[in-house]
């Protein structure tokens, strides 16, 4: 059982799940962007400005859904003492804030056709500032402090702090007036976004989903490798 | 069975996030209407406080064929179906401004049916759809 947890064994299967995601990966962003950038009509309204949200929605779904799993793994990690999920953890965070980061800047570029501004100080978009906030915290507290039980003890007080503000992003446009429009995609229920949009959405989900996967590997690989020059035998 | 230190790490864990919790809670709770982006004109018409002359915004629809524009002015009722408030507004609207679309606009009362805006933002809606499907949609409804 603990044989398959062996950092040699987590290192070869990632390598052969980096090359798989290769293999598909460029296929499935053509497509994507194909759908995108080409065959999906423009909005009624918005014409073609429409197109950022393709690439603002999934990120914006990434650098929400990364924070929760660092989260969870956090508090495990705090509680069980499972080293595994602090290596995670620390190769999540980077691809969050950049998600988070790409869901502002392409929100921004999208708010200057459409409302008129780059930036509102309403409670979507702040909330969203304060979760790139937190990332950049989460991150510095790996950067800044050297010891390792006090790295788990900080980051994972940051993540538990900084996860209440995950609901609060999702219902901010529910709660309060806010110039950001309620959500289009809904769990239950008939979604108000066309089906010629929804198809390039997904792809475009797909895609990012893929390179997030990609990138994560990569960066527990090179995690696991710093593990291995230690000499330590299992994770 | 989970020994002791697990529990008290547990505990600790527990005890973080019921205090965050209640913390932000309480600062949700005295931001109280500035975390409102802005005001509804019902909101307006209720709120015993309202100060005019004192930067605000409000929004809503832009009520139909309500547009009245003249050389470097322009007028328009916004509505939130209920009660209506008028906008007096110099300077260029964005694209997306259009009669039944949402509004924000910035600016101040001058009493509790007349505003005098310095900014307009139109407030998309959660509608996405191609432009083909609406003139369907249109001619439906005209039927």
């Amino acid at each position: 059982m603990f044989k398959f947890f062996s950092a040699s064994n987590i290192y070869s299967f990632i390598q052969k799940l980096i090359k798989f995601i290769n293999s598909i990966f460029f296929l499935i962003l053509i497509i994507g962007l194909t759908f995108a950038l080409v065959l999906s009509p423009p909005d009624y309204i918005q014409g073609d400005s429409v197109r950022i949200m393709y690439v603002h929605v999934p990120s914006a779904w990434l650098g929400l859904a990364s924070f929760s799993v660092i989260t969870l793994l956090s508090i495990l990690n705090f509680i069980f003492k499972i080293k595994n999920f602090y290596f995670i953890n620390k190769s999540i965070a980077p691809i969050g804030l950049l998600f988070t980061s790409l869901a502002i800047v392409t929100g921004s570029l999208w708010g200057q056709p459409t409302w008129g501004t780059w930036w509102a100080w309403d409670a979507r978009l702040t909330s969203m500032l304060i979760l790139m906030l937190f990332y950049v915290f989460y991150i510095l507290s790996f950067k800044l402090i050297n010891n390792e039980e006090t790295t788990i003890k900080v980051s994972s007080i940051i993540a538990i702090v900084g996860s209440i503000n995950i609901p609060i992003i999702k219902y901010s446009v529910d709660w309060w007036n806010t110039l950001h429009q309620p959500a289009s995609i809904k769990i239950s229920g008939s979604s108000s976004i066309h089906s010629a949009m929804l198809v390039p959405l997904l792809l475009m989900l797909l895609v990012f989903l893929l390179y997030a996967a990609l990138i994560f590997l990569m960066k527990y690989k090179t995690e696991i490798i710093r593990i291995k020059k230690k000499n330590i035998k299992r994770i | 069975m989970l020994s002791s230190k697990v529990k008290n790490r547990i505990i600790f864990l527990t005890t973080v996030a019921l205090i965050t919790l209640v913390a932000i809670f309480f600062i949700i709770q005295s931001l109280d209407k500035n975390i409102l982006y802005f005001s509804s004109p019902t909101e307006i018409k209720q709120s015993e406080d309202v100060v005019t002359g004192k930067k605000m915004r409000i929004g809503g629809m832009v009520k139909k064929n309500s547009i009245k524009i003249s050389e470097n002015n322009i007028q328009f009722i916004v509505t939130d179906f209920n009660n209506e408030i008028i906008v007096n507004f110099s300077g260029t609207v964005p694209n997306l401004f259009a009669e039944e679309k949402g509004v924000v606009a910035e600016g101040k009362l001058k009493d509790k049916s007349f505003f005098e805006a310095d900014r307009i933002l139109a407030k998309h809606d959660e509608n996405y759809m191609p432009p083909e499907i609406k003139k369907i949609m249109n001619n439906s409804n005209a039927k």
